[in-house]
């Protein structure tokens, strides 16, 4: 049984309101037992994997996006079947109404929304603002172990990747039509190949792939973590990287967790139909053979076709 | 490369408690360490000049080693600060401090660096967050390395 939407001003304009709610809707809908009977489950997804146990909210789950949503031996996403028993064992149907929430903005918790997408599970909603405006809110944490129901049983989907994710040889095809690139400005000009005080991956070039935008993926948050309004997010995509609405887009950053955050926003705030998240990212484009790079603060050009 | 020799006393009983226990559990041992991190003293809280970051940690770490005269001669004092939203990167800092802390140079330089991979978290934690623990060894070997500044 999906949970009822939940509407007010600030979704309402967005293009996919249904794909968020906020914390008051939450924390009432938690206070009115929708987490009790598995209609409903909130699951935690974070940078720090251990930040769940530190206190999280009461009744979530946790999903970790290294150790549960990563193969542990191909560099690819789980498939169906793991996916199916995660599920199972997290208290998710393939009905389940799926909100998630994170650190950072919901940057892992967005990635973690997309990879729930990869596999077609219908109803899966952001919490606006994610743990950091929960907090802020002074709103309930415990450290109480969540006693999990697992669900009946979760199908074994085939993981469906070419409507939302791009593989390189698709970004190669891609070229000149609009790519954002989330980054930091210093990742993007090739000043530097890793996120300022994170670990460097071993990407081996620096710099963006040609024609992309930079779009640092922080400045569609606003200060509480929440999304920017539609107006601002308009200004920011349309206005400022120039995107039209109808237009085919592949967002990327360094391993596709922050460009999730911005694939969100234009997937589900803006409205774009096509919008794809590069996963491989900056950590496989700086490291292939003949891939073309742009390094600098301009967006660059293609390299003439021959 | 130094490996698998002989750790500290202290390091090797937390190593064994941590491969005492099933994979899950170890990630609880690991979270009751970052709990027991001890703040910075004012004199180093107050002068965030005088910490360096290991920038291949995924959160903020900052860390600074002294050396310290004792009745037995100079032993290394370690000090480490990260937040409390970070508590991984806490409970591995914490690991090193209850390991480490008031051994000689010379002890601290001999402990191997696969020593993170030992404690038998790499798959709980992921590869990718265990490279940052890595480094963190790594740095405070360095730094004593390099000489150590006199406690103030």
């Amino acid at each position: 049984m999906p949970v009822a939407v939940e509407t007010n001003e600030k979704f309402a304009a967005y293009a996919h309101p249904e794909r968020l709610v906020s914390t008051e809707w939450l924390a009432e809908a938690i206070a009115n037992g929708a987490t009790n009977d598995g209609n409903l489950v909130v699951v935690e997804s974070d940078e720090d994997v251990l930040l769940y146990e530190t206190g999280h909210i009461p009744g979530s789950v946790k999903i970790d996006w290294h150790t549960d949503l990563n193969d542990d031996v191909t560099r690819d996403y789980i498939d169906g079947a793991a996916f199916a028993l995660l599920a199972q064992a997290k208290g998710i149907s393939r009905d389940t109404t799926v909100v998630v929430y994170g650190d950072k903005s919901n940057w892992w918790a967005a990635y973690a929304l997309w990879v729930f997408t990869l596999f077609g599970h219908e109803d899966v909603r952001l919490l606006d603002g994610g743990r950091d405006k929960w907090i802020a809110e002074g709103r309930e944490l415990t450290t109480d172990a969540t006693a999990i129901t697992p669900s009946a049983g979760y199908p074994v989907v085939e993981r469906n990747d070419a409507p939302i994710r791009a593989y390189k040889e698709d970004v190669l095809a891609h070229l000149g039509k609009p790519l954002i690139d989330v980054r930091s400005t210093e990742e993007y000009t090739g000043e530097r190949t890793h996120m300022p005080a994170y670990p460097q991956e071993g990407t081996l070039r620096g710099g963006h792939i040609p024609t992309a935008a930079s779009i640092p993926w922080a400045r569609a948050a606003a200060e509480d973590g929440s999304y920017k309004s539609r107006a601002e997010l308009e200004a920011l995509y349309l206005d400022e990287a120039g995107l039209v609405p109808g237009d085919d887009v592949v967002a990327y950053c360094r391993i596709g967790e922050r460009s999730s955050h911005t694939w969100f926003a234009l997937k589900y705030l803006l409205g774009f139909e096509t919008v794809r998240n590069y996963d491989g990212s900056w950590t496989e484009w700086g490291n292939a053979v003949r891939v073309p790079i742009a390094v600098g603060a301009e967006r660059g050009e293609l390299p003439s076709a021959n | 490369m130094t490996t698998s020799q002989a750790l500290p006393q202290a390091l090797a009983e937390i190593v064994n408690d941590f491969k005492e226990l099933e994979e899950a559990d170890r990630l609880t041992l690991l979270l009751e360490f970052s709990r027991g991190l001890p703040p910075l003293p004012e004199r180093l809280s107050n002068h965030p000049e005088l910490l360096e970051q290991v920038v291949e940690c995924q959160s903020p770490l900052f860390l600074t080693v002294e050396s310290e005269k004792t009745d037995d001669g100079d032993v290394i004092r370690l000090f480490f600060q990260a937040p409390p939203e970070a508590p991984t990167t806490r409970g591995f800092a914490a690991v090193l401090y209850e390991g480490l802390d008031g051994l000689t140079a010379e002890e601290i330089l001999a402990v191997p660096d696969d020593m993170p991979e030992q404690l038998g978290l790499t798959r709980a934690i992921s590869p990718l967050r265990m490279r940052g623990m890595s480094a963190m060894l790594g740095r405070v070997k360095r730094k004593i390395a390099n000489g150590v500044r006199p406690s103030a």
